[in-house]
């Protein structure tokens, strides 16, 4: 039996029948297509899959797509506004902040919630938040680099 | 006259891959939808070992939505997965990519289900039913020898694979009468790699062209190509195109021939539909080759004064249940040419058995033999320090080969390229302030505090490698490198390199030596890597050589490309070719910069050849195969300042500190970023990694289990380097991607034991150094 879900994804609509079994990170990937929510796990370690949910960060392989019924989301293809990259993004270029880029997108919205919640975090605010996002290529050396880069041009914005 | 262009080789440019990555617009290999695709699961065995009785797929085949059910029985003219380093007297069991007769590993493949939709086919998979006689397994490396272990292979008794030996054994006999001698038992674990994209593969088989495609996450698809197509499947090589697009990580686990891309290009034949298989983490765990696993006895002998004077190895190396593709060339040839480190050593011998146990097939892991080597050396040297009661970086300066330009010959078999590893010592010491941080030590240790510093010196042997050299040793491949170069009609250049990218950001520092070599903008350049159907026949990346071999044989493309260039420009300009020169982006008189022709216009000319010299042919695109002539031989220092809790054997790492030596640098950001990332495997070895088996099966199965370093476990990196070029490429660069791993586990690892020495504890013998590792340590010294 499949259930209706009606979503709302980097600010389009979206209305689909799917099985109560699809997890939020394939119906992103799968049923609407956007590629660039990863999956790296399946125990919720990696945080590869992290999307925005009404706000929140959240893994999407740890929901039902059923459970984001009524839901707006963002993913990674809808950070950059116009043609220009969110600073959290811009910050993972200047500073070196991925590699082989697969954690890349989890590491960029986990960034984005922290940054609302501590615009101004120190370094162990940062090591402790990414607690949720595993990166094997980085060290997380330059990824904490780039989350201060985006801080300071996000404070500098304001 | 042209301006000067700015060179953008040795610069830190912004990677040119970013963008893509940043907006989550790459595309790895499950991101790839093909119309019609059917999808694989694969049936696997549950136990470590046990006789296939029966497989039936009746109900399997009955469910919806699917649409083939195979075991190993239906792939019938398909051969075992070839091993590709073949040491003397090497036993090669067959390896077929789906198990008929037994299962020899938890994870082995059994069957695969193939049906419309993701969730059909694991249904399905859930229904096929296997009747098994389970066996005795083993999986422990010191017990696989042993007389009552079960024996895995008809083909190899005692679960021996190979007995193999290098240096002199009477030598180090004769050394080591009347000299301090330190002995210990090592254990360097079994590692799991865990790039962040897991294995995935699909395969396309177009049947109006007989012509098959295969998207796999590939280190060298070339490679790929080659064994699959030739050596399992049948198949002529030029009905095979492997592309691997946006790679994920792989860190030695995508070089090699798995069973799954295998059986989907197999099987795609079959239904006539493209098959793909992503893998999950959980079978990533199962079936992607695992790295390390070795026990070892060294010991390691001393003269009065401390200088060492002799080595002896003897390793046992799991080598898991089948020989992965470059097994045996891992604890042997990428192993014990190793040991002489940067020391003076008299007098080394190393034995190595390669054993075969009931777990998952073991074969290169980031450094591949050499963190091994580095791992062991290096804390013999701590031990022999302890046992002459010497200052630990006393004890190694006084050690160290002295600086050299061109060659130093070790007592096993290599020749290293060029060296000045006191400088990378005297550069660390000064860097981390040596005499201070032991002095805070000895502070921290008066208020009772674990505090330890850890060093180590490391070399590497890269730019992997001289076919000749390789192949007289057992490569069953040539590991040169190809790059081609085309210069289009209009000035731009697309270069077709055959190493790849998988994190390493080859499409700036290729475009880099692109750019700098012919004074055109970065912008004027692509890179095309990754798929056989465009590039020349390439080996690939690994083992640090993309820089080194694939750098060097696209520079000699570009070299000739800039001496047809001169030609054309010389007829252009009614001079003599050689008394033609190129820079700053034109072709000029020597002497004379306003006499000359922009690149663009002999670009065009040479497809536009109206006004040309005559005999020569048009076009302006070129193709190099550079194999090099030795390895180059990274080196470097490393330190850390860990302290212990003593309550719950926690190690907190408080300071790391690395000094490379990488020859010369062509993005300096990215070379820093691979040591840090190497860095942080490296740590994750010392302190927190660990494949477990127990009974045989595999309890650290998923990430939940197995511990992956986190953010907030690790330091920010203080990083220095020094440049000693490598006399054995154009280019003067040794390779950078492996250093961080060899160098962090020893280092890590003596500092944990430096900070346990008030204890009375000077070894512990298995990593990690989990906090229950150490805390059960310091309860053993305290009785």
């Amino acid at each position: 039996m499949k259930l209706p879900v009606k979503t709302t994804i980097n600010g389009q609509a979206h209305s689909h029948e799917v099985e109560p079994r699809l997890l939020l990170v394939h119906y992103i990937r799968e049923t609407v297509g956007l590629t660039g929510t990863h999956v790296g796990c399946d125990t919720s370690q990696c945080g590869a899959c992290t999307i925005l949910m009404n706000g929140q960060a959240v893994k999407s392989c740890t929901l039902f797509a059923v459970q984001a019924d009524g839901a707006t989301m963002t993913t990674i293809e809808g950070l950059a506004k116009n043609g220009e990259l969110h600073p959290i993004q811009q910050g993972f270029w200047e500073k070196h902040g991925l590699q082989c880029g697969f954690c890349t997108p989890g590491m960029i919205l986990a960034a984005h919630q922290m940054l609302e919640r501590y615009p101004n975090p120190s370094e162990e605010q940062i090591r402790h938040q990414l607690e949720g996002n595993l990166c094997r290529c980085t060290g997380y050396h330059n990824i904490v680099k780039a989350i201060q880069w985006a801080a300071e041009n996000m404070a500098g914005k304001k | 006259m042209a301006a000067t262009v700015e060179r953008v080789l040795g610069k830190s440019i912004k990677r040119r891959e970013d963008p893509r990555f940043i907006t989550g617009k790459g595309t790895y290999v499950d991101d790839v939808k093909l119309p019609g695709t059917t999808y694989a699961v694969f049936v696997r065995s549950p136990h470590a070992h046990a006789k296939i009785k029966k497989i039936d797929t009746a109900a399997a085949l009955k469910h919806p939505g699917v649409v083939a059910v195979f075991t190993g029985a239906d792939m019938t003219g398909v051969n075992s997965l070839p091993c590709g380093w073949l040491l003397p007297e090497l036993k090669v069991p067959p390896h077929m990519p789906l198990a008929s007769d037994a299962a020899r590993y938890v994870g082995d493949p059994v069957a695969v289900v193939i049906a419309e939709t993701q969730d059909a086919a694991q249904d399905a998979a859930d229904t096929v039913s296997v009747t098994w006689d389970v066996q005795p397994a083993v999986s422990a490396t010191d017990q696989a020898t042993v007389g009552s272990s079960p024996q895995i292979h008809a083909v190899a008794p005692s679960n021996v694979a190979f007995k193999w030996q290098i240096g002199d054994a009477a030598a180090v006999n004769a050394a080591f009468q009347g000299a301090t001698v330190v002995k210990k038992r090592i254990v360097n674990q079994r590692l799991v790699a865990n790039p962040m994209e897991p294995r995935a593969c699909l395969a396309r088989f177009d049947e109006a062209t007989g012509d098959l495609t295969l998207w796999v996450t590939s280190q060298n698809p070339h490679v790929h190509r080659l064994l699959m197509a030739a050596f399992v499947l049948g198949i002529p090589e030029h009905k095979v195109r492997v592309i691997a697009p946006d790679v994920g990580g792989g860190f030695g686990s995508k070089i090699f021939l798995y069973n799954e891309e295998t059986i989907c290009s197999w099987a795609t034949r079959k239904v006539k539909r493209p098959v793909k298989w992503t893998s999950t983490r959980r079978e990533a765990f199962q079936t992607d080759a695992h790295g390390r696993d070795h026990v070892t006895e060294a010991e390691m002998g001393f003269s009065r004064e401390g200088k060492i004077i002799g080595l002896r190895v003897k390793t046992i190396a799991n080598l898991g249940a089948y020989l992965s593709t470059f097994a045996p060339a891992v604890p042997t040839y990428l192993y014990a040419t190793l040991l002489n480190g940067v020391y003076e050593m008299p007098a080394i011998h190393a034995d190595v058995t390669g054993v075969f146990t009931n777990t998952v097939p073991v074969d290169a892991y980031r450094g591949a033999g050499r963190p091994e080597a580095a791992y062991l050396l290096e804390r013999m040297v701590e031990a022999g320090a302890s046992a002459l009661k010497m200052d630990v970086a006393e004890l190694r300066r006084k050690n160290l080969i002295p600086k050299f330009a061109n060659g130093y010959q070790t007592k096993v078999a290599l020749n290293y390229d060029s060296g000045n590893y006191e400088a990378t010592l005297d550069k660390l010491l000064a860097f981390m302030d040596y005499r201070k941080a032991r002095a805070d030590q000895a502070a921290a240790r008066q208020q009772g505090r674990l505090v330890g510093i850890g060093l180590s010196t490391y070399i590497e042997a890269c730019s992997i490698a001289p076919s000749k050299v390789v192949g007289s040793l057992g490569a069953q491949a040539g590991l040169y490198e190809s790059g081609k170069v085309r210069v289009h009609p209009t000035g731009g250049v697309t270069v077709y390199t055959g190493s790849h990218s998988h994190g390493q950001g080859h499409e700036t520092t290729f475009s880099q030596l692109v750019a700098d070599e012919l004074g055109i903008p970065m912008e004027q350049v692509e890179i095309v890597h990754g798929d056989t159907g465009a590039i020349p026949f390439g080996m690939g990346t690994y083992g640090s050589r993309s820089g080194s071999v694939g750098g060097t044989a696209l520079l000699m493309s570009l070299r000739k490309i800039k001496e047809k260039g001169k030609k054309i420009a010389a007829h252009l300009l009614e001079a003599s070719p050689d008394d033609m020169e190129y820079a700053n982006g034109q072709f000029q008189v020597k002497g004379a910069p306003g006499k000359a022709v922009p690149f663009g216009q002999v670009a065009l000319t040479a497809y536009v050849p109206h006004n040309y010299p005559e005999g020569l042919e048009p076009g302006l695109e070129e193709t190099s195969f550079y194999d090099p002539s030795n390895f180059c031989f990274p080196f470097g220092a490393h330190a850390c300042v860990v302290e212990v809790d003593r309550d719950t054997g926690h190690v907190k790492v408080l300071r790391y500190i690395a000094v490379d030596d990488v020859g010369n640098v062509m993005n300096p950001m990215i070379v820093d970023g691979m040591v840090h990332g190497g860095i942080a495997q490296g740590v994750g070895q010392a302190l927190w990694e660990g494949a477990v088996y127990d009974g045989g099966q595999l309890v650290t199965g998923s990430m939940m289990d197995y511990a992956l370093p986190k953010a907030d476990m690790l330091p920010s990196y203080e990083t220095d380097r020094t440049v000693t070029p490598t006399p054995v490429n154009p280019l003067g660069v040794k390779g950078a991607g492996e250093t961080g791993t060899i160098a962090a586990t020893p280092t890590v690892v003596n500092a944990v034991i430096d900070a346990l020495a008030p204890l009375g504890i000077d070894h512990i013998e298995t990593m990690p150094l989990s906090p229950e590792r150490v805390w059960n340590a310091m309860q053993r010294a305290k009785r």
